[in-house]
Order: C-alpha cells, then sequence, then structure tokens
C-alpha cells in the first residue's frame, strides 16, 4: 500500500566492507539523499548522449553506493561509469531533493586515482596531460606556433602514446590553438590603482591556461575592475590553483596548489581574490571544505575561500560608475557549467552584460547543457566531448548571435574548435572592456 | 538460473552488440524505477534504437519465453517498471523522435522516449502544447504516460493521457506490431486503444504515438492563496467547483509541503502557513477575468490570509515549480518518507484531511500533503525516521490513510499506478470477477505470461503466501491466477 521513497530501510543493508578506502569516502548520508527520483536525467550530458541508467548521475549515486556497501569493486565498469561524468553540476542545478552530487564525486574521484590501477596508455596520456597544463612555461612553449607537436614529443611520455592515441591527441592540439609569441609571455601589472575615487581593492588570479592562451582576457578584467574603482592586484609567484586536477580526482598535488596559492594570497590586503574563470573560481571556493579536517588548514582555507569571487560578482555588486558606450549587437551568453552550476552565479554576468547600452542580450537553448569541454574531459574523451561540442554549436547558431560570450577558457576553446571561426568568441568582460574603451569589440 | 547463452546471442543479432548490456554492474543500475523499495536486477538491459528494434527483441523474448520488462526514465512510484528476475528491461531511453508535428490537425507523432515537456516543446512555435502534465514531466517519458495514464495538476480541465492519445503503435507480446486506435480519435469497435492506455506495461510496448495537442490558452491566472487551516482551503475548493467554475488546476499545499518546497526552489511561499492553494484559471480573457474575480471573492470569504496573484509568466512558473518540486523536496525535511497515493470524492476532502491529521497526530507521525484538490487526489506523504526506528508504525499510518480513502468512497491510486506496490490491494477494490476479467484481457494480449509479468494483477507469489502449508488463494481457486 506503500511507496518508501529514499528510505533507509529500502536501501541495501551493509553486506560486506566497502569498497572504498577510509580516506574520505562518499558520504553515507549524501548517499541516501538520493530519491532516486530521475529529475537529474534530462540535463545529464552523458544520459543525453547514451541514454544509459550507469551514465546518469540517478545511476552513478546508485552505484556509489553499491561500492560503499561492498557489493561491486571500484575497478571495471564503475571506475568507467565515474570517468564519464563531465562533472558539469547540472544534476546539482535540477535536484530537488538537495543532492550534493559534487561533494559526492569529488570524494569518488581520489578514490579511484588511489586504489585503481588504470590501462597504461591511459595513465600515461593522464600523466602527460598533468605533465603539461598547470605549468605556464611549458604551456606556453607548448603554445608558440608550430611548437605544440614537437613540444609534446619531448614529453617521454607522450613520444609513446603518439602512435597509440592519434585520436585523444589530435584532440588535444586542436583545442589548443597556437598563439603570439607576445602574448604568450607578456605579464600583467603587478598592482593597478583604481581610476577615480577607490572602491576596493581586490587580487587577481591569473591563471595557467588562461594567462597564455587568453591573456588579453586577463588585460581586459584588470582594466575593467580598475575603471569600476577597484586597485588590482596580481602577485608574481602565484601558480595554478589545482583546479583541473581537483576535478580529475588528482587530489594531493591538488591540495598542494591549494595550499601555495593560500599562502601567497591570504596575506594581502584586498577585499577579494577575484578570478576571471568559472572552473578555477568553484574550486577556489571549494578549498575550505577541502581543508575541513585538516587543523592546520582549515581555518586559512575557509578565510581563502570566504574571500574568492568570479569577478562579475564584483562587477555586478552595485551601479556600474564608468561610461558604457554602445556596442550594437546580438549577444549569446554560455553559461560554463562551473559558473552556473557548481557557482550559482547566472544572474550577475548577465546583468553586467546588460549594463551596456544597445546591447541585445540572448540565452542558448539547452542552457544547462554542458559544452563538452569540462576541464580535462575533451582530451580524454574526445567523443562524447565532440557530440557535445557539436550540439552546443548548433544551439549557438540556432539563435544566430553576433558574438558569443563565455567565463571560461576550456569553453571558449571547445565550443571555437566546433563553431568555427565565423562567430567572435569572447569574455564578457572583453565585451565590457570594449564598451568603456568606445572601441570596437574584438575578433577574439 | 542464468539466461541461456544463446538467447543473448539472439538479442545481440537483431541489435547492435553493444546495445546489450550484460554488465552485471550496469544491469544493477535498472534494479528499480522511483520506487526503490522493490528491487530485483534484470538479466540484460535491451537499448533498442528504433521500433524495428523494439519488435525484434520482443519477437526473440516471445520465442524464448523470456519475461520483458518496458522502461521509460524510470520515475513511476508504483514499481511498474521493476524488472523480473530471469528477464530483461527494454529501455526506450533511446527512441526520443519527435516525429512529426502537424499544427493543421493539431497532433503530433512522437516516439515513447520523448519526456512530455519536450512535446510542448516541440509544439509551442506553433502555439500549441500537449495538456497532461504530471509533476515529473520534465523527464517522464510520453510511454510511461501511456502506461500510466498518467494525470498531472491540469487533469482536473483536460483530462488524463487517455484524452489526449489518438492512436498507438504497439508491439504486442508476441513480437508483432498493431496501431490502436486512429488519428481522428473516432474509431467503429471495441476500443482498444482504450484498453492499453493504462494497462501499465502489461499488454505491449508502445513505439509510436500520434498525442493530441491543443492550443495555448489565450489567457491564464494563476493565484497562489494562503488560509488558517487545511479544512478552509478545501471549503475554498468545493466552493470554487459548486460555483461552477472548472479551473485548470487546483493544487493543495500543507505547512510542512511548503516548508520543503520553498527550502527547495525558493518559489514565494509563505512559510509557516497551514495551508496553500494554487488556483489557475485558463481560457478567453473576459471568462477568465471574470471567473477570476469569483475565485478570489471565494478566497477572501473562507478568511485567506494573503493573496498572490502570478503577475508575470515568471511568477506563474515559480509558483509551478515549487508545487511540481514539492515531492523530491520533502526528502529535506524527513531522512524518510513514504509517498501514498490515493483519491477521494472532491466533497469529502475537509471531512478527511482532518481525519488524516488525527491518524497522524494517534500515531506521532507527521504527515505532509501535497495534492490535486480540485480532483481529490490525495498525495500524503508520511514521513519518519527508519533511524528512529519509526519505519513500522509509518508504514501503518500510511495504509490506514489508503484505506480511509477506500472508506470514502474514493480509489487505491490516483495516477500513480497500481505496479508492484498496490497489486496485493487489488481485492479490496475488487471483486473476484472484476479480477478475472482483467486477467483474461490480459491472456488475450500475453497468452504466455512474460510481459511484465507480475504488476498490476494480485499473484500469491507477490502478495506473500506464508511459507509452509499450502493454502489456495481464494483467486487461485477460482481459477483467476496460478501459482508460479
Amino acid at each position: 500500500m506503500t511507496t518508501p521513497a529514499g528510505s533507509a530501510e529500502s536501501k541495501l543493508p551493509q553486506t560486506a566492507p566497502s569498497s572504498f578506502d577510509d580516506h574520505h569516502p562518499p558520504e553515507r548520508e549524501l548517499l541516501d539523499d538520493c530519491v532516486h527520483c530521475g529529475f537529474c536525467l534530462p540535463t545529464c550530458p552523458t544520459y543525453q548522449l547514451w541514454g544509459e541508467e550507469m551514465d546518469s548521475p540517478r545511476g552513478r549515486i546508485y552505484l556509489m553506493d553499491l561500492a560503499s556497501k561492498g557489493e561491486i569493486t571500484l575497478e571495471g565498469s564503475f571506475q568507467e561509469h565515474m570517468d564519464a561524468c563531465l562533472g558539469c553540476m547540472a544534476c546539482v542545478t535540477a535536484c530537488p531533493s538537495g543532492v550534493q552530487y559534487d561533494k559526492l564525486l569529488e570524494s569518488v574521484r581520489p578514490q579511484i586515482e588511489r586504489n585503481v590501477e588504470r590501462d597504461r596508455s591511459d595513465q600515461l596520456f593522464r600523466d602527460a596531460i598533468f605533465a603539461l597544463f598547470p605549468y605556464k612555461r611549458r604551456l606556453r612553449a607548448a603554445a608558440l606556433p608550430g611548437a605544440l607537436y614537437q613540444k609534446l614529443r619531448t614529453v617521454p611520455a607522450i613520444r609513446k602514446l603518439a602512435e597509440k592515441l592519434p585520436g585523444r591527441l589530435a584532440a588535444m592540439e586542436s583545442l589548443l590553438p597556437p598563439v603570439s609569441v607576445r602574448e604568450a609571455f607578456a605579464r600583467l601589472p603587478v598592482f593597478t590603482p583604481a581610476v577615480g575615487s577607490r572602491r576596493g581593492r581586490v587580487a587577481l588570479l591569473s591563471g595557467c591556461v588562461q594567462d597564455v592562451f587568453f591573456h588579453r582576457v586577463n588585460e581586459a578584467t584588470v582594466r575593467v575592475l580598475a575603471a569600476e574603482g577597484y586597485d588590482v592586484l596580481v602577485p608574481r609567484d602565484q601558480q595554478c590553483c589545482g583546479a583541473l586536477e581537483l576535478h580529475a580526482g588528482r587530489e594531493a598535488p591538488a591540495l598542494e596548489r591549494a595550499k601555495r596559492e593560500i599562502g601567497v594570497f591570504e596575506t594581502l590586503d584586498v577585499d577579494s581574490i577575484v578570478t576571471n574563470v568559472a572552473g578555477c573560481g568553484s574550486s577556489m571556493k571549494e578549498y575550505g571544505h577541502l581543508f575541513a579536517d585538516d587543523p592546520a588548514w582549515a581555518d586559512r582555507a575557509a578565510a581563502f575561500s570566504a574571500r574568492v569571487r568570479d569577478v562579475h560578482e564584483v562587477l555586478a555588486d552595485g551601479e556600474p560608475r564608468a561610461e558604457r558606450h554602445p556596442v550594437r549587437g546580438r549577444v549569446a551568453y554560455h553559461d560554463a557549467c562551473h559558473l552556473g552550476h557548481a557557482q550559482k552565479v547566472r544572474a550577475q554576468p548577465r546583468a553586467v552584460l546588460r549594463s551596456i547600452p544597445d546591447l541585445e542580450l540572448v540565452d542558448l537553448p539547452e542552457t544547462e547543457l554542458c559544452c563538452g569541454s569540462a576541464g580535462i574531459y575533451n582530451m580524454i574523451a574526445p567523443e562524447a566531448a565532440g557530440e557535445l561540442g557539436a550540439r552546443k554549436a548548433a544551439n549557438v547558431r540556432s539563435v544566430n548571435p553576433d558574438v558569443i560570450v563565455t567565463a571560461n577558457p576550456g569553453c571558449l576553446l571547445q565550443i571555437g574548435k566546433h563553431l568555427g571561426a565565423d562567430i567572435p568568441l569572447l569574455h564578457p568582460v572583453q565585451l565590457l572592456d570594449a564598451s568603456i574603451r568606445g572601441v570596437a569589440v574584438p575578433r577574439t | 538460473m542464468a539466461l541461456d547463452p544463446a538467447v543473448r546471442s539472439a538479442f545481440e543479432q537483431v541489435l547492435e552488440p553493444r546495445d546489450v548490456i550484460s554488465d552485471p554492474v550496469g544491469c544493477r543500475a535498472y534494479e528499480c524505477d522511483g520506487l526503490t523499495g522493490y528491487r530485483v536486477t534484470p538479466e540484460l538491459v535491451l537499448l533498442p534504437r528504433d521500433a524495428a528494434q523494439v519488435a525484434a527483441a520482443v519477437a526473440v523474448c516471445a520465442e524464448h519465453r523470456v519475461p520483458f520488462v518496458a522502461r521509460g526514465a524510470g520515475t513511476g512510484l508504483s514499481g511498474g517498471a521493476l524488472p523480473v528476475a530471469e528477464g530483461v528491461v527494454i529501455s526506450l531511453a533511446r527512441l526520443k523522435r519527435v516525429l512529426e508535428v502537424d499544427p493543421v490537425n493539431r497532433r503530433a507523432v512522437v516516439e515513447p522516449g520523448v519526456t512530455n515537456l519536450e512535446i510542448t516543446a516541440a509544439a509551442s512555435p506553433h502555439g500549441l502544447y500537449y495538456a497532461p502534465d504530471p509533476s515529473s514531466q520534465q523527464v517522464c517519458t510520453i510511454g510511461g504516460n501511456v502506461a500510466e495514464n498518467s494525470g498531472g495538476a491540469h487533469c482536473l480541465k483536460y483530462g488524463f493521457t487517455t484524452n489526449h492519445v489518438y492512436s498507438a503503435e504497439v508491439v504486442l507480446p508476441d513480437g508483432s506490431v498493431v496501431t490502436l486506435g486512429t488519428d481522428t480519435g473516432e474509431q467503429a469497435g471495441p476500443d482498444l486503444r482504450g484498453v492499453f492506455l493504462g494497462s501499465e506495461g502489461t499488454l505491449g510496448i508502445t513505439t509510436k504515438i500520434t498525442v493530441k495537442l491543443l492550443r495555448t490558452p489565450e489567457t491564464v491566472r494563476t493565484l497562489l492563496a494562503d488560509f488558517p487551516s487545511v479544512r478552509a482551503a478545501g471549503d475554498v475548493v468545493s466552493d470554487i467547483v459548486s460555483a461552477g467554475i472548472v479551473p485548470a488546476a487546483v493544487e493543495m499545499m500543507d505547512t510542512l509541503a511548503i516548508e520543503a518546497a520553498e527550502e527547495a526552489v525558493h518559489a514565494g511561499y509563505t512559510v509557516g502557513v497551514p495551508a496553500a492553494l494554487v488556483v489557475e484559471l485558463d481560457g478567453p480573457v473576459e471568462e477568465c477575468d471574470s471567473q477570476f474575480e469569483q475565485v478570489k471573492a471565494i478566497c477572501e470569504k473562507h478568511g485567506c490570509t494573503r493573496l498572490h496573484i502570478a503577475g508575470s509568466p515568471e511568477e506563474r512558473a515559480a509558483i509551478w515549480r515549487g508545487r511540481k518540486a514539492a515531492f523530491a523536496a520533502v526528502g529535506r525535511i524527513s531522512p524518510d518518507y513514504f509517498v501514498q497515493d490515493g483519491v477521494v470524492p472532491r466533497t469529502r476532502l475537509a471531512e478527511v484531511l482532518d481525519r488524516i491529521a488525527e491518524l497522524g497526530r494517534d500515531a506521532g507521525i507527521r504527515v505532509a500533503n501535497v495534492f490535486h484538490a480540485g480532483d481529490g487526489n490525495l498525495h500524503p506523504l508520511v514521513l519518519y525516521s527508519a533511524a528512529l526506528g519509526e519505519t513500522e508504525r509509518a508504514e501503518k499510518l500510511s495504509g490506514e490513510i489508503a484505506e480511509l480513502c477506500v472508506e470514502f468512497g474514493g480509489s487505491l491510486s490516483g495516477e500513480h499506478g497500481i505496479g508492484t506496490d498496490k497489486a496485493c490491494s487489488m481485492p479490496k477494490m475488487f471483486t473476484e470477477d472484476d479480477l478475472a476479467v482483467m486477467q483474461r484481457v490480459r491472456d488475450a494480449f500475453d497468452g504466455h505470461n512474460i510481459c511484465n509479468p507480475g504488476k498490476v494483477l494480485p499473484t500469491p507469489r507477490l502478495c506473500g503466501e506464508r511459507p509452509g502449508k499450502y493454502e489456495p488463494h481464494p483467486l487461485e481457486e477460482s481459477g483467476v491466477i496460478e501459482r508460479l
């Protein structure tokens, strides 16, 4: 007569020791929050692609539950379905029960990295990615025209892979556009004073990928923040925030990077630590949670995370100050998953764009669906990422925009790859920067 | 006993081998639908890509007498898509094309895996929409809606799925393909389409559905009203209907449900009020406006403490988001809960609600109420904590509430179906003769008992015969059922 929904005894009893190790296994209460209603299915990119239950958020949580009860192992099928998740967190937005899939995935991925031996070529490829991406200098060298392939081949891991994995390497190469020597080596000023009376003082994360491939976005960010009345500090000794590693389950190196960033930024006398990259912002806001049970770092990490803000959050605070010149055109805004779903920052970028006179702002169909970039996903799963990228490009074309803007370098590269060169792809601050300076909207 | 490997290779002949899931971990993800209390691991999961593959897969099942269970989005709340041991699940998730939208004849032809809301999305550029709107409409599939004859908030005015499906292409349990119904909705002879609608996957698998589209109403007026008591809100519902008004929807939520929904979606409900009604009117502007004034007056007459009128499509959407998320959102205020689904005559709504509150007080268990007040379809949510050992009391209370519905002249299920969950209660509502007739209809479609067996009609195995001394079930004695 009755329908148990999410009742504890309806879930399986513990039948064997958990397949997870003791270091931050997925929490029982978080697993039990899922009532298996399925509201997450339509927004899950892999469920949209394949229509398979085990590649849906609900299915993955179900498998986590089985693993935590020792009913299935982490090797094989479980690992494949967890690897296949883009980590876009659209399911967190969709879930009416408030299931924290982000925290669940964040605890499961390091479990896999620690306890499952990957196929050798997969492991080599992943090692190669993480030997390249978080390092500005290596990225710079790789990004120079014609240098990428050559450079990659000097990494021993990649040399061995070159024949084995043509698809993945091709994906990696096609995602990294060559940049000019000037841009690759340009540096942001350490201090830029506010224009006019000072409204506040912020420190900017310049990032790794962002600073090499999108240095112009960083420059625009500094100009816009200064024009709006903020002193902008860009500490020189900062490095990668660890987001790519964190989201891929490489917990130990990610935590080391986090500690270093905390050390660099915590002594600065600033109101906020600002980032213009969705993925970085989302991971830096998580530092507090990551170090919650580390007495040496808990307070420092929490204090750091409390100050982290996406650039749009800062810009949407209070009235615009600098004069905006009209920008005529139809602008499509793409919600980066780590901004919209992970940080719930959706209204602020739109508000910032609406502050520009004559600009017509349009939303994309299927706006909640990931573009397939997802950190390193488009390199390790080029086929699935390619389908999602093509779908996003079709959605972009359907609204016929003059410009498309999004606040994440991964999305910019991924959408750019699938859209071709005819529609300019920019970060929203680049548009605002052009509007404030009264110059033409850049093409890149 | 595992499935014969020859059967698996037969499936791999008619489907792509990679579309036949035999990995035990993958199969476990299909163990249950939205009702997690019952779990059975299937031998295989089949993921056909078109109608022909569905028919071919069913033909293999028929040839080898392999039981099969169709599955859409797996959101059902009665265990209708619970797999069968030694059987296969046939997932329709990949049949998700909208084949045709015909604005002139106002109909659409869709595959079963298309979600309810996607039909409206496809029709809306033509000023049309698909009316039945279960709360899970963004995820539930039209195939599942056909199987369950799903309703929704707006079925008060517009009717259930059966009123909106012209025809269905069906793969019968022997693998043959037929079309039930016609494209115009007019048909001579017995209404087999009507038999199939709501048969909960026991008579075949639909692979193509022609649905009716309606013109998007000229105007919609939605209000959210707070009341000092559940009884006052219930009286408003009765008064609205006796005034001759047919609202598009009348939904009620009580304190606990409001609290949960508000926490989940921040839709602007007043936390702490005893009851809230969502009343929606739609139709021509003049009619809508004048009736809306009447509704407001009725609300005020019954002591409404706040009247919020949706001033924009966004505000209206927010009100509905709150109501539609309420079920799942209850997980936020209680670790465990039972979802009940019963129907009572609308005129006795207030009375039944008082009784439910009384029963809850006696049991020391909280009951949240979310329901389609307009047609008396109750969804009491019995909140409890298994960790605190409240399960048994909660189960008992939930059962008492269902019995209360039958006692008041209502029904066991409004829209969630019988499935696995309520099969054993069927004899409480139906006589042996009724059940015998249902079984004969089923046998006519599914002579080998392979199509979603064990669902809807009670079987001795399902309905808890005690092990030990054999005692024939009354239905067994009368030849209606047989022991499996």
